[in-house]
């Protein structure tokens, strides 16, 4: 049998679980909503505009950062099982290929990116 | 005896024996012995969770000299109970502003992502859950949804606080997943696999010993991952009052609270799988299934105990901090350690397993301690750039 139908059951159990609290908090709890309660928080001071607005660009950054780290992981770690069995010529290639994403990260820091201003 | 040894495939082909005897399809019948399997396996997993939250806070009160709870029942055991009882009856506010259909998946997301992570957490020797050949990455991608999680509960509950708590929480939780990727590759190389059942067969030298400095990474950005201190800038009650949660009330709060518990348990449980051995303790393993899985058991809480210790003795840091830590510091060392492992790895292949420990335990060594000086000498000539050069002893006074 299929191993992949055990971790889609997983989801489904891993679903229900917190649905059926969630619903059984819905059905116990008293509902009595009104316009002051259900403002949003800003510790007791009317909200100001919405929240959805420009956000700081840093974050970005760091994302396309992760992105090319995150990316390259994935044609790490068949590398990393078949390690035993390639030799030093692999270990080589590894480093030359780790070698240039650490160019990336050198370039992104030289260039100030890393600091956070 | 049988029961002794495989207790999971006695019950289950007792089940799908009555459920056939019904006349349902055998394959049919699999599939529901499976699921209920499954579903059992949750529940236990949430009752763990509940003595997880009495866990946490006695434990937290002992470390800052208090009593912790002790009112209901024996040593305050039932108080998790009166708490699901509490947040069960409580209204269930929604900020009317908020993106609603988001604002309500987030906490159900969070609470999966950390349930399925449990599908590859091999008990014992013949209960596997599911023995997939891939299992380290599936950690990774169950982890992905958790930060999915998060940045759904800031955005969509259309709050300033729980906003920039999530976009915290989550460049903290994405930064530290290249160190933790990293260091999941270093057992990989180990046992030559990616199953997580590989890895525990391939230690019969605990990985921690042939890497220690890896060990600890893992553990380092594994706190990072659970955005606990000293990495829990997301949450910082002072400045943004509780972070991604804040509009969270009732049982949807609740799944929050559980799921970064749980969460915390689980990496436990990983750092025990992948450098302490997961179930095996000197043999014990083979006696009995149920052994085994008291072995996981214990390791997983220890692991949670030392997570514990970090969370109340660490002061959080600033975010600046917390970035340039993990890009300037972290990462580079994840990577030099990686392929210092690697290479290490190819000249000891042929050599007796003590020089291979030994050679590769040493190696770890003068990874940390180079890179501690490289870091220690950048830090000096930083200081001395902000404060001019350093002053005599003397002159001091």
């Amino acid at each position: 049998m299929n191993e992949w139908i055990y971790v889609a059951l997983f989801i489904i159990v891993g679903l229900i679980i917190p649905i059926g609290a969630i619903l059984a908090g819905f059905i116990f709890g008293p509902k009595k909503p009104n316009p002051v309660k259900q403002s949003t928080y800003e510790c007791g001071i009317e909200p100001v505009g919405e929240a959805w607005m420009q956000f700081k660009a840093q974050y970005y950054i760091f994302v396309l950062v992760f992105l090319v780290f995150d990316v390259e992981a994935v044609f790490l770690f068949p590398w990393a099982v078949k390690l035993g069995h390639l030799g030093l010529y692999a270990v080589i290639e590894g480093i030359i290929f780790v070698a240039i994403l650490v160019v990336g990260l050198v370039y992104t820091w030289r260039k100030g990116m890393l600091e956070w201003a | 005896m049988n029961f002794w040894n495989d207790p999971l495939k006695v019950a289950a082909d007792w089940l799908e024996g009555i459920f056939t005897g019904w006349g349902m399809d055998a394959v049919a019948a699999h599939v529901l012995t499976v699921f209920l399997g499954v579903f059992l396996m949750i529940v236990i997993l949430m009752v763990v969770d509940v003595f997880l939250v009495w866990i946490e806070r006695k434990v937290v009160a002992r470390f800052q000299d208090r009593l912790g709870p002790n009112r209901v029942g024996p040593f305050g055991l039932f108080h998790p109970f009166a708490d699901i009882v509490k947040l069960i009856i409580k209204e269930d506010t929604t900020p009317g502003d908020a993106d609603k259909p988001v604002y309500n998946i987030a906490p159900i997301l969070s609470m999966m992502s950390v349930l399925i992570l449990w599908a590859v957490v091999p008990l014992a020797p013949v209960m596997l859950g599911t023995d997939l050949n891939v299992g380290v990455l599936f950690i990774i991608a169950a982890g992905a949804i958790g930060a999915l999680s998060i940045i759904m509960a800031g955005w969509g509950s259309n709050n300033k606080f729980a906003l920039i708590g999530g976009f915290r929480q989550v460049a903290v939780m994405i930064s530290f997943e290249i160190p933790m990727l990293t260091m999941l590759m270093i057992p990989v190389v180990f046992a030559q696999s990616m199953n997580m059942n590989a890895i525990i067969q391939g230690q019969s030298v605990w990985y921690v010993v042939l890497s220690p400095l890896g060990a600890l990474i893992f553990l380092t950005a594994a706190i990072a991952e659970l955005g606990r201190a000293p990495f829990d800038l997301a949450e910082g009650e002072s400045e943004l009052v509780s972070g991604y949660n804040i509009e969270y009330s009732g049982m949807k709060f609740g799944m929050f609270y559980a799921g970064e518990l749980l969460h915390a348990f689980t990496f436990g449980g990983f750092w025990a799988i992948l450098f302490f051995g997961g179930y095996r303790f000197f043999g014990l393993e083979q006696v009995s299934p149920i052994f085994a899985v008291l072995i996981l058991l214990v390791k997983a809480l220890v692991g949670y105990w030392v997570i514990m210790w970090v969370k109340y003795t660490m002061m959080r840091i600033r975010i600046d901090q917390m970035l340039s830590f993990n890009w300037k510091f972290l990462t580079p060392l994840a990577f030099a350690l990686l392929l210092v492992t690697a290479l290490m790895n190819a000249l000891l292949s042929s050599a007796p397993v003590w020089l291979y420990a030994l050679g590769m335990f040493l190696a770890n060594i003068v990874t940390a301690w180079v890179a501690l000086e490289i870091a220690r000498s950048a830090t000096k000539q930083e200081r001395e750039r902000a404060e001019g050069p350093q002053k005599t002893a003397e002159a001091r006074h």
